[in-house]
């Protein structure tokens, strides 16, 4: 071999060592959560309260409080933000006001988690008096959410070929008749992968509802969504710092970490999936 | 429907669809419009309640001043010195970490990888994306947090260098992410030339490819620096939050998304303290806004040359 020939090899296996090496630190990371937690999982730990100063039980209301948070999310947050991407990708030229729009949602995107909950004390606790509750905490995670379900929306939207829409309109269709019973049909699977995408993120935020509605402990589920709730990225931030004999619960907060990870896996692998077959068949 | 034919029945129903045709431009323009208003309306209100702070505390005393304890009832004290320091500590390191990491895994995603490899890196990396920082947090507290105090024969392993190595994980994403659509955007003819004049692959990546990403590289690393900066709760949870300057990576610190995690929930709504909350709210959001539009435009200006 030459000298450059040998610096080739060195240099390229430099780079194949770092990213072996990364790969193998997030699988044992994710394998040691497994190993140390995987015996904690079962059917009862998912459909039982905590019980005993939450020492032992499961976690059901952390479960039913986040599925409903989401809920309240997604009402919010998939509705504005598919209609912000229809605007943006059917409508709206290159001009100052659509530039301004795409300008605030890059940036929105980059605003830390705290921040929308600090923003959401001030407006929806606070402001809009709805109190510490499932509504506060979902649309704070709602407006958390928006920028990417529409950046996933509006690129599901240009995927669909233009003459699609053309001729739906040479047929005399209007606009809207044209989105709706034409572009929004074949962008469905790339929507539905971006608003997954976007609500696992949700999901999974503790920063944001720390102070807009979730509950260290509750002994009932919320039945409103004027109530507060138990959540799980919150619940293991309690069992994992907060609680008073945090050694005893490390099993259960083990097992709150592998649900959260793996709700929040499923969701994501879904997604990911929808999005592949989607590409096989595109016809754009 | 086409305009069939024009009796009065036929007039009414296309004044119909017209009628909805606009009503629906009118709602999906305000929906796009809320981002904005959101973006205004955080920053205002983080404005207006920081702001409050003020009339209690001089500009100097917040900024310059490194003694917090806002709730003490004879003389509080309002310095975020410590928790700014402990902030870009946590943050520089982090990036030590994660840029070199990052721009070698996207060079060999971009560069070395066979497509199939790429399709068994690429979606890991995806996946690291997606882990919750509540998880990333309790990894800190359960795996590196040990593996430090046994390591570096520490009291705990609570410590800023392991919220560096958690940052580290959770900004490698996007700067992978960014560092390789830019990689990829250096045209081909760049590479072409080089190997024309008997460089090997190595060589071509890093005299020709790696400059004319450049732009686009540093805009991975600013953008890295700009989630790091925000992230709460994995450094909540594994750098101790001890509200001292730090002399070494192995203090405890405590950041300013901390301070505000921790203290929000137990504060009275309207107090100083309550303000005071906001002001380093709105610091925060000014640090990241600054560190997200630099790599917005740096990225701008590498799409431009490429």
């Amino acid at each position: 071999m030459t000298r450059s020939k040998r610096i080739e090899y060195f240099g390229f296996g430099v780079l194949r060592l770092i990213t072996l090496a990364v790969v193998l630190l997030i699988f044992w990371l994710i394998a040691d959560l497994f190993v140390k937690g995987g015996h904690t999982l079962n059917w009862a730990f998912w459909t039982t309260f905590p019980q005993k100063g939450m020492t032992t039980g499961g976690i059901f209301p952390t479960v039913v409080g986040t599925a409903f948070v989401t809920l309240i999310t997604a009402l919010f947050a998939v509705p504005v933000g598919v209609a912000s991407a229809i605007y943006l990708s059917e409508y709206a030229r290159d001009h100052f006001l659509s530039r301004l729009i795409r300008a605030s949602i890059r940036n929105l995107a980059g605003v830390p988690s705290i921040i929308y909950g600090l923003f959401g004390v001030a407006l929806f606790v606070e402001g809009l008096h709805f109190g510490t509750s499932v509504l506060s905490a979902g649309l704070t995670l709602g407006l958390l959410s928006l920028p990417y379900i529409i950046t996933a929306t509006e690129e599901a939207l240009k995927t669909v070929p233009k003459s699609y829409r053309e001729g739906a309109l040479a047929l005399g269709a209007t606009q809207w008749e044209t989105i709706v019973s034409v572009v929004l049909p074949p962008a469905l699977p790339g929507i539905s992968t971006g608003v997954m995408l976007g609500l696992s993120r949700a999901a999974g935020e503790t920063a944001p509802i720390l102070f807009t509605g979730v509950a260290y402990y509750l002994r009932y589920l919320p039945g409103t969504v004027w109530d507060s709730f138990m959540a799980l990225p919150y619940h293991l931030y309690v069992l994992a710092t907060q609680h008073h004999a945090i050694e005893e619960v490390r099993p259960l907060a083990y097992g709150t970490a592998l649900t959260l990870l793996g709700m929040i896996t499923l969701l994501n692998f879904m997604a990911i999936q929808i999005r592949y077959r989607y590409q096989a068949q595109s016809p754009a | 429907m086409g305009n069939k034919d024009l009796t009065p029945a036929n007039l009414f129903e296309n004044q119909k669809r017209h009628f909805f045709n606009r009503l629906f431009k009118f709602l999906v323009k305000t929906a796009a419009f809320l981002s904005v208003v959101v973006l205004v309306g955080i920053f205002a209100l983080l404005a207006w309640n920081g702001l409050q702070m003020f009339r209690e505390v001089s500009v100097f005393q917040f900024f310059f001043t490194s003694t917090w304890n806002p709730s003490a009832l004879n003389a509080p004290s309002f310095g975020i010195g410590s928790m700014l320091a402990g902030t870009m500590l946590v943050t520089v390191a982090a990036m030590f970490i994660a840029f070199p990491v990052g721009i070698a895994l996207a060079a060999y995603l971009s560069e070395v990888a066979s497509p199939r490899m790429r399709g068994v890196v690429r979606p890991i990396i995806e996946l690291l994306a997606g882990i919750p920082s509540v998880v990333v947090g309790f990894i800190g507290i359960v795996v590196i947090g040990p593996f430090l105090a046994k390591t570096f024969a520490l009291s705990n392993g609570f410590t800023a260098l392991n919220g560096a190595i958690l940052l580290a994980i959770m900004a490698l994403p996007s700067i992978v992410t960014v560092a390789e659509d830019a990689l990829r955007a250096v045209p081909r003819a760049y590479r072409e030339a080089s190997y024309a004049l008997g460089s090997n692959k190595w060589t071509t990546l890093v005299r020709v490819t790696l400059p004319a990403a450049g732009s686009g590289i540093v805009a991975a690393g600013v953008l890295g620096v700009g989630r790091a900066v925000g992230e709460t709760m994995t450094v909540l949870m594994a750098t101790g939050n001890a509200l001292e300057v730090p002399d070494s990576l192995f203090d405890a610190v405590r950041t300013m998304t901390a301070t505000m995690a921790i203290e929000m929930g137990e504060v009275p709504f309207g107090t100083t303290h309550y303000f005071s909350l906001f002001a380093i709210g709105a610091t925060l959001f000014i640090i990241s806004l600054l560190f997200n539009l630099t790599a917005e435009y740096l990225a701008a200006k590498f799409r431009h040359q490429a």
